[in-house]
């Protein structure tokens, strides 16, 4: 009966039914319920999502999915951002671009994060795709003004153009002026990665007049405070702006047309921006406060009076702020502040304005977290740097946000112990995995035993990604979390005694994560080989600038592993200092 | 031994290298002062160790994988080594040798001495204990060289962002400046810089304000572009161990001159060198190292040009 039930639907009724479900995990789901449903399912999906683009080849993609519309990809490993990833090391895009090119001719969005891409790979998307609409680079490097102004020429109804965080290289601000007459269709706009001979200012004044549908701006340092006012007034539609550089000198004509400019916005709920912020002109933000929903001041080298201010004139801001990220300007009694005034807070971080300092310069500590903990009970999201922690703080921090889904502390000096009781902060973080039960997210800091790592594996079972340093005794440590952690995807870790046991023993494990990265750990070239001889489903890859591993003994430590889960087998495009464990590769370059 | 082991991990006590200390010894086997990379134009004089700000860098045999830092006539005779090898005298590349301070990696001692080749070789960049990026050895030579009140920096740690670290230093928070009147140096803090080096495949990127001199720059420079060097002798068929080191001696005496130049905020190239260390950071935006028969016209042009 059930069996003549799925074969009584015509392939449109479920084509349809399907193309109601969007999140990849259903509709991966869906493709395994038999193989009909598999072949249906095949042919409608319309996003793709790869979070390692070498876990798998682009010819295997089209190959499985067909009419592909949108396509996001990850390249480098997470520590990339940190530099611990080697210039070089992969990551490009062109070979993706060349063959979606062939195959998916409607293409419409491309999202990518931490890939190397070049003016050649943009010059062949806008020649390739005539529905572009969504280009997004996302800590993107290799490109440079060109390679946008081919994009800006030819795709005519882009809508949506994001460069956050991406390092171009600055040839000319004219590729804004290659936007057409005729294209009206931007909806985002986020140029803030931009140096200063980058922009245009008229052609962008120019694009945002011609645009009604911008709700996304965001612009670049260069653009200075009292050109903000042209651009809001032509843009009263903004949900979404960021300031350029937020400093001037004050003059009241000046502050009364920022001032009018902005409450004109009568959607704006999300700031960012505020390079070299004046706080004399925060008060031309009060008419948007009470709307704010997010607010990005971690460029803002604001102090935490001029914060409290900000926050105290607008009565209603204190009930509609969701996200705020800081400088730790902000200190102790600026979260305080905070905590009592932003009950809806969901999301806090507070980065460091002196990260190399060795005296703190300001008075922020686990206090001012402990205070956002007590205060805002929805909070689900934290980054927080600094300089003290106790295993009190901690405790308390986790039961007062049981909520918690993404905890990430860092402690600035490296194994820091508790500084009230000079004890490893095991407890602490135990308490964290313990009372957050939804905990998705991990970054520890301080000093750390193998314990906190059997509190991990025994209390989070939905962390899905952890990130480690400095921490642990033995090879204890990184078992407890391989063995414990069920839905673990990616663990990085750095200049931890972890060795070839806990990895060999559990090398099963590294076939249901995304990936492993080790750095300055203990794990041999020989286990790293053997990984790779035996675990043809891995791609293990040896990191090495100074030497070849193989001219050591194979007992000697790698200096960097990255092992990630593939069906592409190991990829080509590896530079000399990264060697593959695949036994099929040459060593040879 | 200068650096604590505290803990005996798993798998590695056994392995225990010769110590940081001996490995200068090692690398007195390589009698190459002829073609040794120095800091100072071709045929000058080795520059005093305290005061090279003046001088204009020159990597000689660069591309060649040149065990020799260029540095050695920076210290006088002191043990530079290239990234390749051992820690030299007592400005060695492994900071574990530096004693102090262990930040991070307590097991990262075994880790380092785990990298170290008989010939003294391979120190993992990304060690920890007090070392810039990029460059194992510090400047805590004891010599006028220090490192600026900041103690000396681990790889990506604390975990910032580059971006945010370049926007950031870029325009450092100004303290009790109450209405913080913007200085008009929009673009040209920039610390981050690109290298590239003629007939290299990819660019590199070096954040300036970790080093504190321009013998710090150059051995950072030597290291990070050696690895074009032994992917050359990797692609020879080059054997481990004592072949690696013969290999690398021919080149070394095939190996053409390279200087270092950057391109400073008015957008000319100038040899690197010829202004203080601190108004460089300032002024540079990007660096090329490129073959020194192209360097030429600069040299000439450098003669010429008034003092900054």
């Amino acid at each position: 009966m059930q069996k003549e039930m799925a074969y009584s639907f015509p392939d449109e009724v479920l084509k349809h039914v399907f193309s109601f479900i969007q999140s990849d995990k259903d509709r991966n789901a869906v493709s395994l319920v038999c193989k009909s449903w598999y072949e249906i399912e095949r042919w409608c999906r319309r996003k793709v999502f790869i979070g390692n683009c070498y876990a798998v080849s682009p010819r295997m993609v089209i190959r499985r999915f067909p009419e592909v519309r949108s396509i996001e990809l990850k390249g480098k490993p997470h520590f990339a951002d940190f530099n611990l990833v080697p210039d070089g090391w992969g990551g490009y895009v062109l070979q993706w671009i060349a063959e979606m090119a062939g195959a998916y001719p409607w293409l419409g969005e491309i999202r990518l994060k931490r890939m190397v891409v070049t003016d050649e790979s943009l010059e062949l998307i806008a020649k390739s795709f005539k529905n572009f609409k969504v280009l997004v680079l996302f800590s993107c490097e290799g490109f440079s003004t060109d390679g946008l102004a081919a994009i800006a020429a030819s795709c005519k109804n882009l809508r949506e153009l994001d460069l956050r965080e991406s390092e171009v290289d600055d040839l000319s601000g004219h590729w804004l002026a290659q936007f057409p007459e005729t294209c009206t269709s931007l909806v985002s706009l986020n140029i803030s990665c931009l140096g200063s001979d980058e922009v245009s200012f008229s052609a962008l004044e120019r694009l945002v007049d011609r645009c009604p549908n911008l709700r996304s701006l965001q612009l670049n340092r260069a653009v200075t405070l009292d050109k903000i006012a042209n651009i809001l007034r032509r843009a009263p539609q903004l949900v979404d702006f960021g300031t350029g550089n937020y400093a001037a000198e004050l003059q009241p004509d000046v502050f009364s047309n920022l001032a009018g400019a902005f409450s004109s916005c009568k959607e704006l709920k999300s700031l960012s921006g505020f390079w070299d912020v004046v706080p004399a002109y925060l008060p031309a933000l009060y008419s948007i406060c009470p709307r704010l929903t997010s607010l990005n001041l971690s460029y803002a080298t604001i102090q935490s009076p001029d914060l409290i201010k900000l926050v105290s004139h607008c009565p209603r801001l204190q009930r509609l702020l969701f996200l705020i990220q800081v400088l730790d300007y902000v200190e102790d009694s600026g979260l305080e502040e905070l905590a009592s005034s932003c009950k809806d807070l969901q999301e806090l971080r507070v980065f460091p304005s002196d990260p190399f300092g060795v005296e703190p310069n300001v008075s922020l500590t686990e206090q001012g977290l402990v205070a956002v903990s007590l205060g805002c009970p929805k909070l689900q999201s934290v980054l927080y740097f600094c300089r003290r922690m106790s295993n009190a703080a901690l405790v308390t921090i986790a039961q007062n946000c049981p909520n918690l889904t993404r905890f990430r502390l860092c402690i600035i000096e490296p194994k820091t112990p508790d500084y009230l009781t000079l004890d490893p902060l095991d407890a602490g973080f135990g308490a964290i995995v313990e009372h957050c039960k939804d905990l998705r997210r991990l970054s520890l800091s301080g000093l750390l035993t193998d314990h906190v790592f059997e509190y991990i594996g025994t209390y989070g079972k939905k962390l899905e990604m952890l990130s480690v340093a400095f921490a642990g005794d033995s090879d204890l440590g990184l078992h407890h979390v391989l063995s414990g952690c069920e839905s673990l995807r990616k663990l990085e870790i750095r200049d931890c005694p972890f060795g070839d046991k806990a990895l060999l023993a559990n090398a099963a494990k590294l076939e249901t994560m995304r990936s492993l990265w080790m750095s300055s750990c203990a794990v041999s070239f020989g286990a790293c080989k053997l990984l790779g001889q035996k675990m043809p489903k891995l791609n293990v890859e040896v990191i090495d600038e100074t030497e070849p591993p193989d001219s050591r003994p194979e007992s000697y430590p790698v200096d960097k592993l990255y092992i990630y889960k593939s069906v592409a087998g190991p990829r080509f495009d590896m530079p000399p200092f990264v060697w593959s464990m695949d036994e099929a590769v040459k060593i040879l370059h | 031994m200068s650096k604590p082991i505290e803990h005996d991990y798993i798998g590695l006590s056994e392995q225990q290298l010769p110590s940081m200390e001996k490995s200068s010894d090692k690398k007195d086997g390589l009698h190459l002062k002829d073609t040794e990379l120095r800091l100072g134009l071709p045929g000058s004089e080795s520059p005093e160790r305290e005061d090279h700000d003046q001088n204009v860098l020159s990597l000689k045999s660069f591309v060649s994988g040149a065990k020799r830092g260029f540095s050695d006539a920076l210290d006088g005779g002191g043990n530079w080594v290239f990234s390749g090898g051992s820690g030299g005298g007592t400005e060695g590349l492994f900071s574990p040798r530096r004693g102090g301070k262990n930040n991070g990696g307590k097991d990262l001692s075994g880790s380092d001495s785990g990298s170290v080749l008989k010939d003294g070789a391979a120190q993992k960049p990304s060690v920890v204990q007090e070392k810039k990026p990029q460059v194992a050895a510090t400047s805590s030579h004891g010599n006028g060289n220090i490192a600026p009140a900041s103690k000396a920096q681990v790889v990506g740690w604390p975990p910032i962002r580059s971006f945010r670290k370049n926007t950031l230093a870029a325009h450092p928070p100004k303290n009790d400046d109450g209405d913080g009147n913007a200085e008009a140096k929009l673009g040209s803090g920039c610390l981050y810089v690109k290298v590239s080096m003629d007939g290299a495949p990819y660019l590199r990127k070096v954040d300036l304000k970790i080093y504190g001199s321009y013998k710090d720059l150059s051995s950072a420079l030597e290291k990070m572009f050696s690895c074009f060097t032994i992917g050359q002798c990797g692609s020879h068929g080059v054997s481990s161990g004592d072949g690696l080191t013969e290999s690398r001696l021919i080149d070394l005496l095939h190996g053409s001159e390279y200087v270092l130049t950057y391109e400073d905020k008015d957008g000319d190239w100038m040899l690197v060198g010829d202004v203080p260390w601190e108004m460089f950071t300032d002024w540079c935006k990007r660096l090329r190292i490129m073959k020194s028969t192209e360097a030429i016209g600069l040299v000439t042009r450098q003669c010429l040009l008034p003092n900054k």
